[in-house]
C-alpha cells in the first residue's frame, strides 16, 4: 500500500532542505565542490543565470548529459530547470530521475499563458513567486516548494528582498483577516479562497519558501534567512566568484548561523571579489526575468 | 519537565520541536556544543546527512555529540539522523557518530520519484503509523544489541539499540506524535544515568 508522489512526499522533500543552500552547477566538478561545501542539493544547468543574461538567445533545459553527470557525481539531491510550460522538458527530467524540477523563469518560457500542471507528476516542482497571488497559483498547479524570483544573474539582492517581504506581508495580512474578508482578498490576489483559508489556519504558507535571485555574499544569504526564508538558492554567486570553494562554504555557514554576526564577519573576510553585479535601473523592463510567469 | 534537544544545523527542525512540545516536554534548538548542557535527550532530524556532517565538523560538535551519547542519554535519529548515529554506513569507510549498533545504506529506496508513504506496523505502537519515506536509508543489519521495531518491504526501517532509536522515515512530517512519545519514554530517571545500557 505504498503511495508515491503524494503531496506529503513531494512537499516533505523540500522540508528536508530547510536551513540549507542549493547551488547552481554546470558540471560534475562544480557539483562535487558544492557537495563538499555542505550544499543540501545542487541545481544542474547548462549556463548560470548571469551567463544566460550576457549571452542572450533562447535558454532551454540543459543537455541531459550534463544533468546525468551531475547525478552520478553527488549523493545529495539533484534539481534541474525546465522552461515554463514545457511539458516535455519536464517529463524528460522526471524520466531521468531528477529529484526536483524548477519550472523556471531563468529559462525562456515555452508557454506565455499556461504553467505546467505540476500535480500530474510524481517528481516535485519548485517555482518562483513575487507575491502571494503567484505563490497561490503555483501551489494550485501543484508546486511543492516556492522560492522568490528575485532578479537572477544580477548579484543584486534587492529584488529577492522585495519579493520575500511582499509574500510575507501578504501572508501576515491573511492570517489577521477575519474569515468573511477572505473571499474578497482571494479575488484581489488572484488566489483561491481555499488556499487563503489554509494559509490562515496554518499561520504560514503550506510549502517551504526559499530565497533566490541575487544572493552574492554570505551576508546576503543571512539577510534572506533573517527575513524569514526557509533556505537559500545561490545561482551565479558561487562559481562566478574568485574562490568558489571558500565562497560556497561561507554561504552555507552564514545560512546556518544567520544571526551570529561576528561569525559572519569572520566568514566574509578575504573572500576575494564577489560576482560583479548589476544595478536594477540598468536592466530594461523587457529583460527582467522576474516578469516571466503569471 | 524533560528537556529535549534537536540538532538545529539543517533540515526538519521545526517539526521535531513542535512534536516535542506537543508531547509535553521542553524543546531546545542545538547549534553549539554548549546547547547540549542540561538536556535529557537529543533528536537528530531529517535533512541532508552530508551537509549536517560538514557543519558538525566545522563547529566542533563531533566530540560533544559522542560524549553526549556516552552519558547514556537517549538519542533519536530520523532519516539523515539515523545515518549520523549508525556504526557503519555502506560505501563509506568511516561512520559519522558511529554510536548505534546498526549498519545503514543511504538512498536505498531510490531517488525522489521513488519516495513514498505507507502505513507501518511498529512494535510497541497500537495501530498503523502513516510513515513518510524521502530518499530514505534503511538498516542493512542490526547488531546483537539492537531490537528491530519495524520491517517494511523486507527492509528494516526502525530499530532500537540501548538508548539509541533510529528510523528511516519522518515521523515529524505527520501529526502523529506516538513515536516522539515512545522516544521520551526512553529517558531514564536521573538515578539510572551512567549505568550500562
Amino acid at each position: 500500500m505504498s503511495q508515491h508522489g503524494t503531496d506529503r512526499v513531494k512537499r516533505g522533500m523540500a522540508e528536508m532542505q530547510k536551513g540549507g543552500v542549493i547551488m547552481d552547477v554546470v558540471n560534475a566538478e562544480q557539483a562535487r565542490i558544492a557537495e563538499a561545501a555542505g550544499a543540501t542539493a545542487v541545481m544542474a544547468l547548462e549556463r548560470v543565470p548571469s551567463d544566460i543574461r550576457r549571452d542572450g538567445g533562447v535558454a532551454r533545459m540543459a543537455d541531459p548529459r550534463i544533468t546525468e553527470e551531475v547525478m552520478k557525481a553527488v549523493s545529495i539531491p539533484v534539481m534541474a530547470k525546465a522552461r515554463i510550460g514545457h511539458i516535455v522538458e519536464a517529463r524528460i527530467l522526471e524520466a531521468m530521475g531528477v529529484d526536483y524540477i524548477d519550472e523556471s523563469e531563468v529559462l525562456t518560457p515555452a508557454d506565455e499563458e499556461f504553467h505546467l500542471l505540476k500535480n500530474q507528476y510524481t517528481v516535485p516542482f519548485v517555482c518562483g513567486c513575487r507575491n502571494l497571488g503567484e505563490a497561490a497559483r503555483r501551489i494550485g498547479e501543484g508546486a511543492s516548494m516556492l522560492r522568490t524570483k528575485g532578479e537572477p544573474g544580477t548579484g543584486n539582492i534587492v529584488e529577492a528582498v522585495r519579493h520575500l517581504r511582499q509574500v510575507n506581508a501578504e501572508v501576515r495580512k491573511v492570517i489577521t483577516m477575519s474569515e468573511d474578508e477572505l473571499m474578497t482578498e482571494a479575488r484581489n490576489l488572484g488566489a483561491s479562497y481555499e488556499f487563503l483559508k489554509e494559509v490562515k489556519s496554518l499561520g504560514r504558507l503550506p510549502v517551504v519558501n526559499f530565497a533566490a535571485g541575487g544572493v552574492a555574499t554570505p551576508a546576503d544569504a543571512a539577510l534572506m534567512m533573517e527575513l524569514g526564508a526557509d533556505g537559500v538558492f545561490v545561482g551565479s554567486g558561487i562559481f562566478k566568484s574568485d574562490q568558489p570553494e571558500r565562497f560556497a562554504r561561507a554561504i552555507v555557514e552564514a545560512t546556518t548561523h544567520y544571526q551570529d554576526y561576528q561569525l559572519i564577519a569572520e566568514l566574509s573576510k578575504d573572500l576575494g571579489i564577489a560576482m560583479k553585479g548589476i544595478e536594477m535601473s540598468t536592466i530594461a523592463a523587457g529583460e527582467r526575468m522576474q516578469e516571466r510567469g503569471w | 519537565m524533560k528537556r529535549v534537544g534537536v540538532l538545529a544545523l539543517q533540515g526538519a527542525i521545526r517539526e521535531h520541536l513542535q512534536s516535542i512540545t506537543a508531547c509535553g516536554a521542553e524543546a531546545v534548538s542545538v547549534k553549539w556544543p554548549k546547547d547540549l548542557e542540561s538536556l535529557d535527550a537529543l533528536i537528530l532530524p531529517g535533512g541532508e546527512s552530508t551537509a549536517m556532517r560538514r557543519l558538525i565538523d566545522r563547529y566542533g560538535l563531533m566530540e560533544p555529540l559522542r560524549d553526549f551519547a556516552a552519558t547514556g542519554k537517549p538519542m533519536f535519529g530520523t532519516c539523515a539522523g539515523l545515518i549520523l548515529l549508525a556504526k557503519t554506513v555502506a560505501g563509506f569507510e568511516e561512520a559519522h557518530l558511529g554510536v548505534m549498533d546498526v549498519a545503514v545504506e543511504r538512498n536505498s529506496f531510490g531517488r525522489q520519484v521513488d519516495s513514498f508513504e505507507a502505513p507501518l506496523e511498529i512494535k510497541g505502537l497500537d495501530g498503523a503509523f502513516e510513515a513518510v519515506f524521502i530518499r530514505a536509508p534503511h538498516i542493512v543489519s542490526a547488531g546483537p544489541s539492537a531490537e528491530v521495531l519495524c520491517v517494511h518491504d523486507g527492509k528494516i526501517v526502525m530499530a532500537k539499540s540501548g538508548r539509541f532509536l533510529g528510523c528511516s522515515f519522518h515521523p515529524e512530517l505527520t501529526d502523529d506524535h506516538r513515536i516522539t512519545e515512545y522516544f521520551l519514554s526512553m529517558i531514564p530517571h536521573k538515578s539510572d544515568l551512567l549505568l550500562p545500557n
